[in-house]
């Protein structure tokens, strides 16, 4: 199929449309409208539904509504929107609903700005709502990759029987990139689905999709089968770039734009002799563990976590596999305010020769 | 001579509910209504939260659970993927017009193709007998303890009326559920508001006044008398839009 | 004619109030979840209204046209 230049908010809406999404529900906010946009006239298209909710918290209930009956439904959004979505988010946890969740993320806390930042990496890999689950959170740094891992998202999501976060920065969500779609999947062939609520046995319907359980032993129940399917993710599904690590003394840890605008840097500065290399996450959750872990720490002697989040949100993340074994150092911009290949440059040249503390 | 069987969407076993609690009498009616029209394997009951709840180890039948508020969402949802089927969401008062008001008055505002039934008891029962936005003046709760003062809290809410004044909604209508002629009536109004459903002709919202013996404490019985003298005259029952009502069917 | 399941009853009355032939009594026998139940005094007078069964809120009152023994 032909490339398109496609700015990236329609891509993740198309690459939707072409996994067999059939189901939209959102609330405008900044910097994600085109998503709700593209779809209010491409969804109907294809014989899908598209509705303009009430609001954040409607539009989630109304993806719970869709996704019972095993119909492919997402809802996008941006950081404050995402907020009031937790609830929808934890009840589809809980009952086992699949959905795609979208978030073009904005700086904050509050109403923040409306320029990009990746100031949700928290909220998205350790609490996207009340009750302690976690859903996949995937971080695309191109919008080939945007398309690629919105169309796989579903695949996740209905193995799992659980939300999946698509967590892209506002800079992504705004560009326009030559990008190539998979192949149309049809929503009938997509096969009936156990959650699926027309699905029954016998003569008397008695489906049900409910979240609370009794008594509490159930519950802990699914709790314990939440742990062992994260711990599953943790062996199976991590996707990550490892970029120059092999003989790299200084490692960038860097997703999204941020990943982008280090890559850059790093050429430079491995023209000029630094041995730089850099940890791109793809699933922030499962963090990719295990690309730390081999590392040889006599070679390694820093890390350098460049996000547009002050403080930075991954360190921490970080720092549970380097476990003091070698400094971590932050270039981080935040608020909506970005940095350049200049600025990455600078900033970790800076610290390479020693100039930092 | 009349013949009455127990509807079969009901389980076999009692129900949650606290003895004259008509939440019982409800959830019964709406039974009937589904088994009359032999869509007892075609409905869906989408339970939201609070003591409506308990219908889900009472209701025979399929059931989406919905969060606290969202079941208008959940059920726009569930019936714009899946037009064919019957879908209703049976909400309380708490649920229906404090945290889920916004919600309420979207779906009734597009002109969603389903049924809400709202139970009106003018409390939050299963947390504890709390203050409910349709709480009467006067009425004492275990946050209105010397009875609700309009000065601080406002006043009752009259959601057929607010409803009614949208222009998408097909058929709104209140009853009281403290006499057999007021169950009876409810029971024509569900039934009506499901067929205009199936019909594929939009909104229908039906409010059934009820009690709650446990907070209002009172007994069952005095529910009835209370329910006459201060419940009815201020939600008034009646039909408060009916868009089909010269249609011949 | 007049069945009243007495293990689904909560011993409200309302069946006892609205019936017009005053021929429903609340007993002083608890079933097995602890409640009182009625019982019927006379059902030859019973002229199955069914306003018993329509305001029962739990559905434990059944009325056929067969004769029935009492439960």
């Amino acid at each position: 199929m032909a490339k398109v230049l496609m700015k990236g908010c329609e891509a993740i809406a198309e690459a939707a449309v072409r996994a067999g999404c059939r189901f939209f529900a959102g609330y405008p906010i900044t910097p994600q409208n085109e998503i709700p946009e593209y779809l209010s006239w491409r969804l109907p298209e294809v014989g899908g539904v598209f509705v303009q909710g009430e609001s954040e918290v409607a539009s989630v209930n109304m993806v719970y509504g869709a996704a019972a009956s095993g119909c492919r439904a997402m809802t996008s959004s941006s950081g404050p929107g995402i907020s009031l979505k937790a609830e929808g988010i934890s009840y589809l946890a809980g009952t086992g609903l699949p959905a795609v969740i979208v978030n073009i993320s904005r700086g904050g806390p509050g109403l923040g700005s409306i320029q990009p930042a990746q100031q949700d990496y928290l909220q998205a890999t350790k609490a996207l709502g009340h009750g302690g689950f976690r859903a996949m959170v995937f971080a695309p740094a191109t919008l080939q990759e945007a398309v690629d891992l919105t169309y796989n998202a579903w695949d996740y999501a209905e193995r799992d029987r659980n939300p999946v976060m698509i967590l892209m920065d506002g800079c992504l969500g705004a560009i326009m990139e030559l990008v190539e779609f998979p192949e149309m999947k049809d929503p009938d062939r997509l096969g009936t689905k156990a959650w699926d609520l027309n699905r029954h046995e016998g003569d008397t319907r008695s489906a049900r999709l409910l979240s609370p359980y009794f008594p509490e032993a159930i519950l802990e129940l699914k709790n314990t089968s939440q742990k062992k399917m994260n711990e599953r993710w943790a062996q199976n599904d991590v996707q990550v770039e490892e970029f120059m690590t092999e003989d790299a003394e200084y490692i960038i840890v860097a997703y999204g734009i941020s990943a982008r605008v280090s890559k850059e840097a790093i050429l430079r500065l491995r023209e000029e002799g630094y041995k730089v290399g850099m940890i791109r996450p793809i699933t922030l959750y499962p963090f990719p563990k295990e690309s730390f872990r081999k590392l040889n720490y006599e070679q390694v002697k820093g890390f350098i976590d460049v996000e547009l989040a002050i403080p930075a949100q991954m360190h921490d993340d970080i720092e549970l596999e380097v476990k003091g074994r070698a400094p971590i150092y932050e270039y981080c911009r935040s608020g909506g305010l970005l940095f350049d290949d200049d600025g990455v440059y600078a900033a970790v040249k800076k610290i390479l020769d020693g100039g930092a503390k | 001579m009349a013949e009455y069987k127990r509807p079969e969407s009901l389980k076999k076993t009692p129900s949650g509910f606290c003895p004259g609690c008509m939440h019982s009498l409800a959830t019964k009616l709406i039974a009937e209504v589904i088994g009359e029209m032999g869509q007892a394997n075609n409905c869906v009951h989408i339970v939201p939260v609070g003591c409506s709840t308990l219908n889900l180890a009472y209701w025979q039948g399929d059931l989406l659970g919905a969060a606290h508020g969202r079941a208008p969402a959940v059920a726009t949802g569930f019936k714009r993927s899946n037009p064919d089927r019957l879908v209703f969401a049976y909400q309380g008062d708490g649920d229906l017009a404090a945290i889920g008001l916004a919600e309420i008055m979207g779906a009734a505002n597009r002109g969603e193709n389903f049924t809400v039934i709202f139970f009106n008891n003018q409390t939050y029962g299963m947390t504890g007998g709390q203050m409910a936005p349709t709480t009467l003046i006067g009425q004492k709760t275990t946050t209105t303890r010397n009875g609700r003062d309009a000065e601080t809290t406002g006043y009752p809410m009259k959601m057929c009326e607010l409803i009614s004044t949208l222009e998408a909604p097909a058929f709104v209508a209140r009853y009281a559920l403290n006499t057999p002629k007021g169950c009876k009536d409810a029971k024509k109004a569900i039934r009506k508001a499901f067929e205009i459903q199936m019909a594929g002709k939009g909104f229908t919202f039906i409010e059934l006044l009820g009690n709650c013996p446990t907070n209002w404490g009172l007994s069952p019985l005095k529910t009835l008398e209370y329910m006459e003298s201060n419940t009815i005259p201020y939600f008034v029952p009646g039909v408060y839009k009916d868009k089909y009502k010269d249609e011949v069917k | 004619m007049l069945n009243i399941n007495t293990s689904l009853c909560k011993g409200c009355s309302y069946c006892i109030k609205f019936c017009p032939k005053k021929i429903l009594e609340m007993g002083t026998e608890r079933n097995k979840h602890g409640h009182f139940f009625p019982y019927i005094t006379n059902e030859s007078d019973c002229i199955a209204c069914a306003m018993c069964a329509t305001i029962c809120p739990e559905g434990a009152i059944e009325i056929s046209k067969e004769e029935t023994n009492n439960g």
